[in-house]
């Protein structure tokens, strides 16, 4: 089975995507989304969660895995789809098909395979990492003819205790420079700061943001808080977070959750046959930077997101004044004000985001920004980010559906220093 | 006074903590790039070889270039000294190296209130040991 | 017969080695792929991880798949063989895994003219010391 090592469209320039409309976006289906796993319950693993979230994408579009001939996925949602278990420690396991890893902590294709039984695959990638970068993938394996219909796949788990602690007295490899003078996540709240310095702001901008991506995510039946937490969560709360770093509080942290969403994507020909809209993918592009020394300045942030932005407008074609959907990641809140300032959307320039945040961000107002509430308002789960953006185009948002024209969305995750970008629109282009 | 983590050198890293325990702060150049490089690393980042990096001695004053607070941090060594200042210098002869550090004469200071971090400020090196024979660079604002 | 070049272990092909020593010629498997892996590496290359990857011990039978003539090697060592003859072999229950080899009986004649290697013949494993204690994989006609 070939696998295609360099996919990424990461080098300018990029002119418009020659698989532009090739590739469609059909549907989507989410497990149930749980704060951790314990452990124990083999029915709630990410593997059989990812299970779940795999046949209810099959119902969506209205196909059965007969019909599916590739999968792409992360196999564990951590950087470059490393498993969770690797990061956390060991744990004693089971019977099979859950003999290792492969099924509790993080899903393979290839597992995945086995286990539901795919009979047709031709095509199957694990190197994904993560939802952005896989869409993309996906969509030029698609163009490229390497698949036909393909299983997008998305397990996202979170274990017991407390996440990512890191007990060790020794650091080494590039943990020697942050952990020896104890930064630990204290560079997000840093480059931040430098942005409130640049510009006259502070952190407390930051509420109404926050508040109204939980707004608008707790009207998001797959969020974390609309099924665990479904309270009102306001400003004053966001004001009292406690703080885990200066300028970065609990509540700019993306809570951890354990959850899988899977996408089903194909063909714009075979896409007319299935059953719901088609929502043709325009554009992807992919970045991967790194920091002049060690730090993650405001500098090196405005120059990285003025690039990605840059090459995400050449690849597609369009401008801001396009965009209807705009869902730019959150997960830490604090990063997402470089993104809307860098794709200027509605008219946003450097510095202002703060600003437009105090107008009307609401979700029926002219500038519905996160639409599905991002990770602020869903979790740690960053399909949001992927899955809204669809429902809009489809205009089957139910609750959420955006008051205006919903016919382009723009999704833009991970990091500042290592970005994609889809662009995705209701007609091929 | 100990540091919560000490850091273990590694092939590429070795002679700048060689150069801490002997009281010099060092970076790499690149004299074909004329660039230097701060962390260390294999090879330039810029042009990929290490045919042209040298390890040059700084004069290990720095200006300050910003800060932060850890109140909780995910390095649960550090933990006991929780809320503690972050402190990221640049260079003073090229302010594109930059060095995290603590101001020595803050270490282990609860902090209970937000400090007053003068940016800008002129630091000068000194060696502190982490661990008994590991000294590592922190800086101190000059008075 | 000593060999020009012995082969080092690493820790991904300790076990190969360990094996040939013992007469076996062993290959990975990667179970939920379905697939076998030779050269051994420290995960499977389809999907990317370990946990499913065994060592599977083979029939040690081969075709040859093809051949080549070395006139003026690269490989300072085999020199003095010079010109010497290389095969592919292809393991009979799996084609995919191929095997770089000499030809036991004709290893070390110095080749005067064109051989006469019949493509598609069946060849069995045997296991010569390439230095003492070192025992490396080689396949000779059935």
């Amino acid at each position: 089975m070939a696998r295609e090592v360099n996919w990424e469209r990461n080098h300018d320039p990029v002119g418009i995507w020659n698989g532009r409309g090739k590739a469609a976006l059909i549907a989507r289906g989410h497990s149930p989304t749980d704060r951790r796993w314990d452990g124990e319950s083999l029915d709630k693993s990410l593997g059989a969660f990812m299970m779940i979230a795999v046949q209810n994408a099959l119902d969506d579009a209205g196909i059965t895995i007969d019909d599916v001939d590739g999968i792409i996925g992360s196999a564990g949602g951590q950087p470059g789809g490393a498993p969770l278990s690797d990061v956390w420690g060991p744990r004693p396991y089971f019977d099979p098909p859950y003999d290792s890893e492969d099924g509790l902590t993080h899903v393979t294709g290839q597992w995945l395979r086995q286990q539901m039984g795919f009979k047709n695959i031709k095509y199957i990638n694990n190197h994904g990492d993560p939802i952005w970068n896989l869409i993309g993938q996906a969509a030029q394996a698609i163009a490229d003819g390497r698949a036909e219909t393909v299983v997008v796949t998305y397990p996202n788990g979170n274990l017991p205790g407390r996440y990512h602690q890191d007990p060790t007295n020794e650091a080494r490899g590039p943990a020697v420079w942050p952990n020896t003078w104890g930064w630990g996540l204290s560079g997000q709240g840093f480059t931040f700061n430098q942005y409130c310095q640049k510009y006259g702001t502070n952190h407390d901008r930051m509420a109404p943001f926050v508040v109204q991506e939980r707004k608008n995510g707790l009207l998001w039946e797959h969020s974390y808080y609309a099924q665990h937490e479904p309270g009102e969560f306001t400003e004053e709360d966001y004001l009292n977070g406690r703080m885990i770093a200066r300028d970065l509080s609990i509540f700019d942290c993306d809570r951890p959750v354990l959850a899988a969403a899977a996408y089903i994507m194909t063909t714009a020909e075979k896409a007319k046959d299935m059953k719901q809209t088609p929502v043709y993918i325009w554009d992807h592009t992919e970045s991967l930077f790194s920091p002049r020394s060690l730090v993650q300045t405001i500098d090196d942030t405005e120059e990285w997101t003025d690039i990605q932005a840059q090459r995400s407008y050449n690849g597609s074609g369009i401008t801001a004044d396009d965009i209807d959907v705009f869902a730019p990641y959150d997960g830490f809140a604090v990063f997402t004000q470089y993104y809307i300032e860098a794709w200027g959307w509605r008219g946003v320039k450097r510095g202002e985001a703060h600003d437009f945040y105090a107008g009307d961000i609401s979700l029926k107002g002219p500038n519905p920004l996160n639409s599905g509430g991002g990770n602020m308002g869903t979790g740690r789960m960053r399909t949001v980010f992927i899955t809204d953006p669809l429902e809009q185009l489809q205009n089957r948002a139910g609750e959420r559906q955006i008051t205006g024209r919903a016919e382009i969305a723009v999704s833009h995750g991970v990091l500042p220093v290592r970005a994609a970008t889809v662009v995705r629109s209701t007609t091929p282009g | 006074m100990a540091r919560p983590i000490v850091p273990v050198p590694d092939p590429a890293t070795q002679p700048f903590w060689d150069a801490c325990n002997e009281g010099k702060l060092i970076v790499q150049y690149c004299s074909v790039c004329d660039r230097r490089q701060f962390p260390p690393e294999a090879a330039c980042r810029d042009c990929g070889f290490n045919f042209h990096l040298t390890w040059q001695e700084t004069s290990g004053r720095a200006k300050i270039v910003g800060y932060s607070i850890t109140y909780d941090s995910r390095l649960v060594q550090w933990h006991p000294l929780q809320p503690f200042l972050n402190v990221i210098v640049a260079l003073e002869e090229d302010p594109v190296i930059n060095f995290h550090t603590n101001l020595i004469d803050d270490f282990g200071t609860n902090l209970s209130e937000e400090p007053d971090i003068p940016i800008g400020a002129t630091c000068e090196v000194q060696f502190v040991e982490a661990e008994p024979g590991r000294m590592i660079p922190e800086w101190k604002l000059v008075k």
